[in-house]
């Protein structure tokens, strides 16, 4: 299962953060760190599945932005690889341009895609249907 | 007070209010904090809601974040859902229902007639997480299991062929724009009823049969230009090594594995020398296949690719290829990172342990580990290769020649100097006769050796083990060597005065054995014998002499005082015994057996085992005592005890009184047994009995008694009282039967 999901900057800030497994608010930053140091000290050539601790991250970089993903041993790391591409092509779509002003909506993309840690929903147009209607209700 | 400002809005009408506070909840809470049980209440009511997306939130945090008490209230509310038509909450309440399994799995069979339907579904979102509620049920218990692999009562097919069938159909049917990745269809639900379907087939013949045909499609058919399409095909390869597939489609996975090597993708080549890692136990002919290709990766830049493939090269090596792995993986040992490099050393060892085609290559790749990962090798590879030294008897020669050579140029590798100086000590005669046949024998004196001995001695970059290995090696070389023998005897006595405990004390005892007993030297610094490797230690409490059964008559002197370490007495010990290998073998006994007539040399039994006495636990087990001698105002008695490991000793605890007005002053006692007795004899508390019974010696015998035979002992007083010497002999024939039944 999927343990977290984080994404972030190359200037190793944290953008967005959702953990499927209880961890502790201060470790949370902790491993963050650890986390980001592995991945941006890699190079372009380099696999992108990285053995951490008990666990496995598979990250990948869209231009300034890092997504990270950490699993354990049951997940297919390439299956994951292609749920990352899979998100921020939502995104994408969603969101056309920057992510950063929304991020509550960030949240619920990704509560629609990964539920407690495996993958619900993977078709772009259902997991945006909840949006518009929230959309909707907003401004009305 | 953030929690509070949480229900609130969970309790709130508005969706927007609704959201944001399901989100903080899951985010930030956790089932431990106890905000949550009032939560519970919230949630159930927007289960029940009117709005899907309402509960379709409620579903959400309840599957993140839920409790075992909260599962336990709502879980059938969650079942509810999970028979709706509505295939949005279906699926949230799929892995709802996910999530209450894990915390409370006795629920699960609740949820088992709603997931009879569950696969009917056009909806691959349903679908996916439908079989992940599958996948889950049938991980966590094995009647599960059993129930859906049989044919279900009702309705008319078994679960597997309706996964195939839902698999076939994504593969074939043609372009679907609403699941499409990269021009393959739903690849996630591919891979998830790939899993299923790998769970469902282990170790079950009728269910893989049923799949086999479908893999082999799956494997044929997808595309791998793309990433996606190598996942389908991972998952599949995965899932063909799983179950009880035939033999060609176990072949055709091992293919598409080596066809991932080649690959430029790092991602793909790491993913497939894991998967060879995992099979190469049963499909070992077939990996071998690749095995030029995995060893390619080995120069890889990627350090997990690194790694796995190093894993890899050591499961593959055999008789046939070990040569030239060996070379292979001596030069990556060369250029590797650090953290690998004591991994690749104890896995080259062992290779090489099993594979070597002759011993001088054995020799000569530990060599080459030696010298170039020196400092990574792990300990206990120097007892082991000593020990594979010894034992190549005719290349002795050309071993310490080669040692001698390497540590001439630098002796700061420290297993490497403890080995070489292991062997210069034993085969310096060797060395310095120059009579390798191997190779060109060098010339080289005694002096040179012992320069460079000394050296090691001196340098800063030894470890204090090191050390004492080269002490040890100067004084075995006392006997080797013919005109170096005063130089050896000054180095000796100037450690004697060493700061370190160890090698002062061994400096201190060779001293000994060149002022004192220097009739003994040669044989004890004999050549060591061929060891068997034994990898249990022996127990110290009981110590057989070996073979020895004629009396032993022993005398023990009381132990010098200070520095007597219980190592020593196990080396020793070791040697004799045969157990557990230790290179610091021979040390000199500390305490000398004055022959009282005809003695046997009894080494273990000098050696004042004062850690077996604190490892002996007895167990008194009411057997009387006697005594054993009575006479002019000495009185022995025997307290017996039997020890608890080993049912035939019979441990005896005399003590000696005196009932005199004078204290008996060097009082020694001996004892002799009949042959089919062992007898050993600790040191006595002291040696002056205090009169007036003011105190008594006590000493510890231990007889071993395998025959069960009647005890008897003649037992041999020595003292000194009112000044004159006094000496008395006694049978001891009253032993309790108890003591030796």
């Amino acid at each position: 299962m999927i343990k977290f999901f984080l994404m972030v900057n190359k200037q190793g800030q944290t953008r967005l953060s959702r953990y499927y497994e209880h961890v502790e608010i201060n470790k949370r930053t902790m491993l963050e760190a650890e986390v980001i140091k592995n991945c941006l000290s890699r190079s372009k050539d380099q696999c992108s599945f990285i053995e951490y601790k008990d666990f496995k991250l598979v990250y990948r970089q869209y231009a300034a932005l890092f997504v990270v993903v950490g699993i354990n041993e049951t997940e297919n790391e390439m299956a994951v690889y292609e749920l990352i591409h899979n998100f921020v092509e939502v995104l994408d779509k969603y969101f056309s341009r920057v992510i950063m002003f929304n991020l509550d909506r960030v949240h619920i993309i990704l509560d629609e895609m990964v539920l407690n840690g495996c993958i619900v929903e993977t078709n772009r147009n259902r997991i945006l249907a909840p949006l518009s209607v929230l959309d909707k209700v907003a401004e009305s | 007070f953030f929690q509070l400002e949480c229900l609130k809005l969970i309790a709130s009408q508005k969706f927007t209010d609704k959201r944001i506070g399901y989100l903080g909840a899951m985010l930030l809470l956790d089932e431990r904090q106890d905000v949550h049980l009032l939560m519970t209440n919230c949630i159930k009511n927007d289960l029940n809601h009117s709005t899907q997306y309402v509960q379709g939130l409620a579903l959400c945090t309840l599957g993140c974040m839920g409790s075992s008490e909260m599962c336990r209230d709502l879980a059938g509310e969650v079942e509810k859902l999970l028979k709706t038509s509505n295939s949005y909450l279906r699926k949230k309440a799929a892995l709802c229902a996910v999530h209450v399994i894990r915390k409370v799995p006795e629920l699960m069979e609740m949820f088992l007639p709603a997931t009879k339907n569950l696969l009917n579904e056009k909806n691959h979102g349903v679908l996916h997480t439908s079989v992940v509620l599958l996948t889950e049920m049938c991980e966590r218990s094995p009647d599960m299991l059993a129930h859906f692999r049989k044919v279900r009562q009702l309705s008319s097919s078994q679960l597997v062929p309706q996964l195939v069938r839902i698999l076939k159909n994504l593969i074939m049917s043609g372009y679907s724009p609403e699941h499409d990745v990269s021009g393959i269809s739903d690849p996630f639900l591919q891979v998830r009823i790939l899993r299923l379907l790998r769970i469902l087939g282990r170790n079950d013949d009728d269910s893989s049969e049923a799949m086999n045909d479908i893999l082999a499609q799956v494997a044929t058919n997808t595309e791998t230009s793309k990433n996606v399409g190598n996942a389908i095909l991972y998952e599949t390869v995965l899932t063909i090594m799983d179950i009880k597939s035939e033999s060609g489609l176990r072949v055709l996975a091992i293919n598409i594995l080596g066809r991932f090597l080649l690959n430029n993708d790092k991602n793909i080549r790491y993913v497939a020398l894991t998967s060879l890692l995992k099979t190469v136990q049963t499909d070992h002919n077939a990996v071998q296949r690749h095995r030029s290709t995995i060893v390619d990766c080995l120069k890889d830049l990627d350090v997990s690719i690194k790694r796995r493939a190093m894993e890899l090269s050591f499961a593959l090596v055999n008789g046939n290829n070990v040569r030239g792995m060996m070379k292979e993986l001596l030069y990556f040992l060369d250029s590797c990172e650090p953290e690998f490099k004591a991994d690749c050393a104890s896995g080259i060892f062992l290779a090489a342990e099993k594979y070597a085609p002759s011993k001088r290559w054995h020799i000569d790749t530990i060599m080459r580990v030696l010298t170039t990962a020196g400092s990574y090798v792990r300990d206990d590879a120097v007892p082991n290769l000593i020990q594979l030294i010894t034992n190549s008897v005719e290349m002795h020669a050309y071993t310490v020649q080669r040692l001698y050579k390497a540590i001439l140029g630098d002796y700061s590798q420290q297993p490497l100097v403890q080995v070489a100086s292991w062997c210069i000590g034993e085969y310096g005669d060797l060395l310095v006769s120059g009579q390798c046949e191997e190779e060109e024998p060098i010339q080289v004196t005694e002096d040179e050796v012992l320069d460079i001995l000394e050296s090691v001695l001196i340098s800063n970059m030894s470890a204090s083990v090191t050390r004492g290995y080269a002490l040890t090696a100067i004084m075995k070389l006392s006997t080797r060597f013919t005109c170096t023998v005063n130089r050896i005897k000054k180095v000796v006595s100037i450690y004697g005065s060493s700061i370190d405990v160890e090698l002062q004390q061994r400096a201190v005892e060779y001293n000994a054995l060149f002022k004192k007993y220097d009739h003994m030297r040669p044989a004890l610094l004999e050549r060591m014998p061929i060891m068997e490797k034994i990898t249990t230690n022996g127990p110290a409490e009981i110590v057989q002499t070996n073979g020895e059964t004629e009396p032993a008559v022993l005398e023990t002197k009381p132990p010098p005082s200070g520095l007597q370490p219980a190592s020593q007495a196990n080396d020793l010990l070791d040697l004799l015994g045969g157990s557990d290998i230790t290179p610091v073998i021979p040390t000199v006994p500390t305490s000398k057996p004055v022959s009282a007539g005809g003695e046997l040399l009894d080494l273990l039994g000098d050696l004042n085992l004062t850690a077996c006495r604190s490892a002996v636990f007895l167990f008194s087990a009411g057997i009387p005592s006697i005594t054993a001698y009575n006479k002019n105002g000495l009185k022995i008695d025997f307290t017996f005890e039997r020890s608890n490991t080993n049912p035939s000793v019979t441990v005896i605890t005399i003590q000696a009184s005196n009932s005199t007005e004078l204290d008996m002053t060097d009082f020694v006692f001996q004892a002799a047994v009949p042959k089919t007795f062992q007898l050993q004899l600790l040191s006595p508390s002291s040696s002056v009995i205090p009169a007036f019974n003011s105190g008594t010696i006590t000493q510890v015998i231990k007889v071993l008694n395998p025959q069960k035979q009647q005890l008897r002992m003649r037992i041999k007083l020595t003292y000194n009282h009112k000044g004159s010497a006094m000496q008395d002999l006694a049978e001891v024939n009253n032993f309790p039967p108890q003591s030796w039944q």
